[in-house]
């Protein structure tokens, strides 16, 4: 269980290139934290970083409550632009995959279909689904497989107005129940959220 | 072991609903096979001796085909991401979409091993052998073919380069699969032969998992 993140004094490169350094942030339980910039700035690779993709140049992410090993394991969720949906797959068989690979249960998969209003789409290819579905799609283990830390880049992007209020309150709801949030935008997240800029 | 269990199940999934399994394997193993004989003359007193041996040729070959797909549409669709991130270790992970791999693929051919060996003109008796030997042959081109598939991530002409990397990896399960086989058509002891293929096998079982996850994790950076 994730009690809280600290990045500290982080240094990235893609390549040769130097994407920025002395980046230092900190999520706390019920917090959500917006990470802001231009294009290329490395917002994403800051996501990346904590989920434990990228080694940081310089500088360090620090879990609370957790060794690094069990926080990416078990404690955090990462959505990015690419969703890792299977285009051929019934939209069921991936939203089911992607819960139990992630920790949730039958039960869960459940509430995350009627939390999201994916019952329509469950027997549909996941090709034939738009961009906005598979995100909400992709959304649905957020709320299949409960975990503490959410990392989510552009997570509003396809979404429509209505969908946008509806994960509005499923952020503000995990925020509540003690999680946290660390997102990429370029809009403002709907719920009250930390400004960290990062600039090149 | 809840969460590797979900995996296998839609490694095996995948493996058959994208074509890669074994419904392209078999058409293109007995394509092979079919086509050596043309290139050394199809007399039978000629082909018979080689039979067994071609047959081991056309099965490392067509064992690389699905290679390409193992990892490489994983890490295109994020779904690698989404792999690093469940409480099964990386190594787990990989261990279990080999066997998926190898369940998918290598058993299908390990099936028609034997026929097309018999139909090359091999001793019908051999059959048995044949089968065993197809399928733990098979568990270590899965394994090791692996590796390769996790290797050349990201690159543009990833087949090619997979088959670069790998096909000088299979040569000791080729020497040893096909020289049971002949030593056994002869009437000679085939045990050692088939031991050793075992030997290979289990080993790239046990360790290429630790370099297929090696792979992956430097290709999510």
């Amino acid at each position: 269980m994730i009690t809280g993140v600290e990045i500290e004094n982080l240094a990235l490169t893609r390549g040769d290139r130097l994407l920025f350094e002395g980046f230092s942030a900190q999520v706390s339980p019920g917090e959500a934290a917006t990470l802001v910039g231009a294009n290329g700035a490395g917002k994403t690779s800051i996501l990346r970083c904590v989920a434990g993709f990228i080694r940081p140049h310089a500088g360090e992410v620090i879990f609370a409550g957790a060794d690094p090993d069990e926080a990416r394991g078990q404690g955090l969720h990462f959505v990015g632009h690419q969703d890792g949906l299977k285009s051929t797959r019934l939209a069921r068989d991936e939203l089911n995959f992607q819960s139990r690979w992630t920790g949730g249960s039958a039960a869960g998969v459940e509430r995350a279909i009627e939390t999201l209003a994916l019952g329509p789409l469950m027997n549909l290819e996941v090709r034939k689904l738009s961009a906005g579905q598979r995100r909400r799609l992709a959304l649905g283990r957020l709320i299949a497989a409960p975990r503490t830390l959410w990392l989510l880049d552009e997570p509003m992007a396809p979404l429509d107005t209505a969908r946008r209020a509806m994960f509005g309150n499923l952020m503000a709801a995990h925020l509540a129940g003690g999680g946290m949030i660390l997102a990429a935008v370029h809009d403002p997240l709907p719920v009250p959220a930390r400004t960290l800029e990062v600039a090149g | 072991m809840n969460e590797l269990a979900t995996l296998f199940r839609r490694e095996l999934a995948l493996a058959w609903g994208r074509g890669g399994g074994p419904m392209l394997a078999l058409p293109f193993y007995a394509c092979i096979a079919t086509l050596l004989p043309f290139a050394v003359g199809g007399d039978h007193a000629q082909l018979a001796p080689i039979a067994t041996g071609i047959s081991w040729l056309a099965l490392a070959l067509t064992s690389l085909l699905s290679l390409e797909r193992l990892f490489e549409r994983d890490f295109e669709d994020g779904a690698l991401d989404l792999l690093a991130l469940g409480a099964p270790s990386m190594v787990a992970t990989c261990f279990i979409k080999c066997l998926a791999q190898w369940l998918a693929t290598g058993a299908p051919l390990a099936i028609a091993a034997p026929i097309i060996a018999l139909g090359l003109g091999a001793k019908p008796e051999l059959w048995s052998l044949i089968f065993t030997s197809a399928l733990l042959g098979g568990l270590g081109f899965a394994f090791t073919g692996g590796v390769g598939a996790a290797l050349a991530i990201g690159s543009r002409r990833g087949g090619v380069l997979i088959a670069v990397i790998v096909l000088p990896l299979f040569v000791p399960p080729v020497i040893f699969g096909a020289t049971a086989i002949s030593q056994a058509a002869d009437g000679l002891a085939w045990q050692s032969g088939f031991a050793l293929l075992g030997a290979y096998s289990l080993a790239s079982v046990a360790l290429s998992p630790f370099a297929m996850a090696a792979a992956c994790r430097n290709a999510l950076s």
